[in-house]
């Protein structure tokens, strides 16, 4: 499967715009024949999913919606260094996406592999499907080729950065589980914008949870390429002194730019520090699609869009939504679903020759699991303004007085609630 | 009561017109200003479990909640942040939305 992408990001970082070539040949058969009007969407994530069902149910399922999604089943990255930690297994944060064929959305399982702005047309390995407007939603890819001695292969097999959830965050666990006590796990966190500002440093929590019950003489590094704590910081700071007390290290403005899988050695500008588990995260940028679509203008990372529509600055009839959006937004699930909400009800006035609502307002809310129990948020509402055609955070919104039990309970409560909105 | 008079004429020339034209009884904007709560409290506040079920709940209760989280007068969690992002008038189209909705 990743061997059409990797050769296609091969290509591009060569220069070749692939999907920006009009009249690309398409070969194979339409999958779907079209008939009324069509909304393509790439990506099953918190993101697309959210968009497809609700463009569905706010059209009286007069629009129709094709899902396009790599994966077989939906593991939920927020909540998944609870993994790591021992509160849940990857089975508890799986679920199947059967549940969203009742809204009679058409879900095709592959790899999209080429997109035509033009034609307006998605490739796949067996066939294409045209849309009269696509929603890129391709989370984020990794910037492997920016950490010497890193791939996609070494990342799959020795240094995860089970920053996707799914098998590599069961080999971290496995890691961890086999680490000697007195042994240093590594994290490293990339410069921002990267998905989930607050989720690296509640993986500390998580694993520093594990090692203080089972390995108790063990350490916690984070080498950090920020200049400081990026989210959260004064309950993060409370939280690894009171909890963990000695276990966890911080160091700021530490960019990882080289490792060594065979001794698990990481290396800075500064200095080489050897771990027992190596966890890198590498710096981000939008998933493979959205440069398939060509919407990819900002930074060579991110996707310029109308905030009104989430419609592209490049292209006209392609949306992006998500962590692949550049804006003042943070990249979290729940902010996915937001702006997924209000892509839908846009599309559907536009498809109608309508205007879109012009004065969105949305919410994000980001629970960080600090211990198996305790939690703390990050809590605010955005609204769009018209004179910075962006969105900003309004009044009043901040994280939480302390870490509690309580919002621990709430933190299982907004999962359940978001999985159940996102695939129901 | 404007509204639900459109939406009973909306519905009763329904077969000649899209469904799609139905949403119109609905306000549109009410609606997507809700669309965010649905994270913690469910679908049209249909909360799965633990947090609050909006659908259904009376306008009066659901304004006068929302001002003293706003105010501070009711000790909260998260919902105080939440609320002071919001004007009065959006905690009205906010109230109408959930109070529209089937429990």
């Amino acid at each position: 499967m990743s061997i059409n992408r990797r050769d296609f990001l091969k290509l591009s970082a060569a220069g070749i715009a692939i999907g920006a070539f009009p009249g690309i040949a398409f070969a194979g058969s339409e999958l779907l024949k079209k008939k009324g009007q069509r909304v393509v969407v790439v990506g099953a994530g918190f993101g697309g999913a959210t968009a497809a069902k609700y463009i569905r149910m706010w059209s009286n399922n007069k629009i129709e919606v094709v899902l396009i999604e790599r994966n077989q089943q939906f593991i939920s990255c927020p909540m998944s260094n609870t993994v790591l930690g021992g509160k849940r297994t990857i089975n508890d944060l799986t679920r199947n996406y059967d549940s969203l064929k009742k809204h009679g959305i058409k879900l095709v399982h592959g790899e999209v592999t080429a997109i035509d702005s033009e034609k307006q047309t998605v490739m796949l390995a067996n066939g294409h499907l045209s849309y009269d407007r696509l929603i890129v939603a391709p989370g984020v890819d990794f910037m492997f080729e920016q950490i010497e001695g890193l791939n996609a292969k070494v990342a799959d097999e020795s240094i995860p950065h089970a920053w996707k959830a799914g098998a590599q965050t069961v080999a971290l666990r496995k890691q961890l589980e086999s680490m000697p006590d007195g042994g240093v796990f590594a994290l490293s966190i990339p410069k921002a914008p990267y998905r989930c500002p607050p989720g690296p440093y509640e993986r500390a929590c998580q694993v520093a949870h594990y090692l203080k019950n089972n390995k108790p003489k063990s350490k916690v590094l984070i080498l950090d390429a920020n200049p400081d704590i990026t989210s959260k910081k004064g309950l993060f700071t409370a939280a690894w002194n009171e909890l963990y007390p000695g276990m966890v290290e911080y160091r700021p403005n530490a960019t990882v730019l080289k490792v060594d899988a065979a001794s698990k050695t990481a290396k800075t500008e500064f200095e080489d520090i050897k771990a027992d588990v190596l966890n890198i995260l590498p710096p981000m940028k939008a998933g493979a699609v959205a440069s398939m679509a060509g919407v990819v203008n900002v930074d060579g990372r991110w996707c310029a869009v109308d905030f009104l529509s989430y419609e592209s600055k490049v292209h006209k009839n392609i949306h992006v939504i998500g962590d692949a959006v550049s804006a003042a937004l943070p990249k979290s699930g729940h902010m996915a679903t937001s702006q997924a909400k209000v892509c839908a009800a846009a599309i559907i006035e536009l498809m109608q020759g309508q205007q879109p609502d012009q004065a969105p307002t949305i919410v994000n809310t980001c629970y960080s699991m600090v211990s198996d129990v305790e939690a703390m948020h990050v809590a605010n509402v955005f609204r769009f303004n018209a004179e910075k055609q962006a969105m900003v955070s309004a009044e009043g919104g901040g994280v939480s007085a302390k870490r509690s039990e309580l919002e621990g309970t709430l933190a299982a409560y907004w999962l359940e609630n978001i999985l159940n909105d996102v695939l129901v | 009561m404007i509204k639900q008079h459109l939406f009973v004429i909306t519905c009763a020339i329904g077969l000649a017109l899209p469904a799609i034209e139905a949403q119109a009884a609905v306000d549109k904007h009410a609606r997507n200003l809700a669309a965010s709560c649905a994270a913690c409290h469910g679908t049209n506040g249909h909360s799965s479990g633990g947090t609050t079920v909006l659908a259904g709940m009376d306008k009066a209760l659901f304004v006068g909640a929302m001002k003293d989280f706003k105010s501070g007068a009711r000790p909260a969690t998260v919902m105080h942040q939440h609320a002071k992002g919001y004007t009065d008038e959006e905690f009205s189209l906010l109230a109408e939305f959930f109070a529209a909705q089937k429990r």
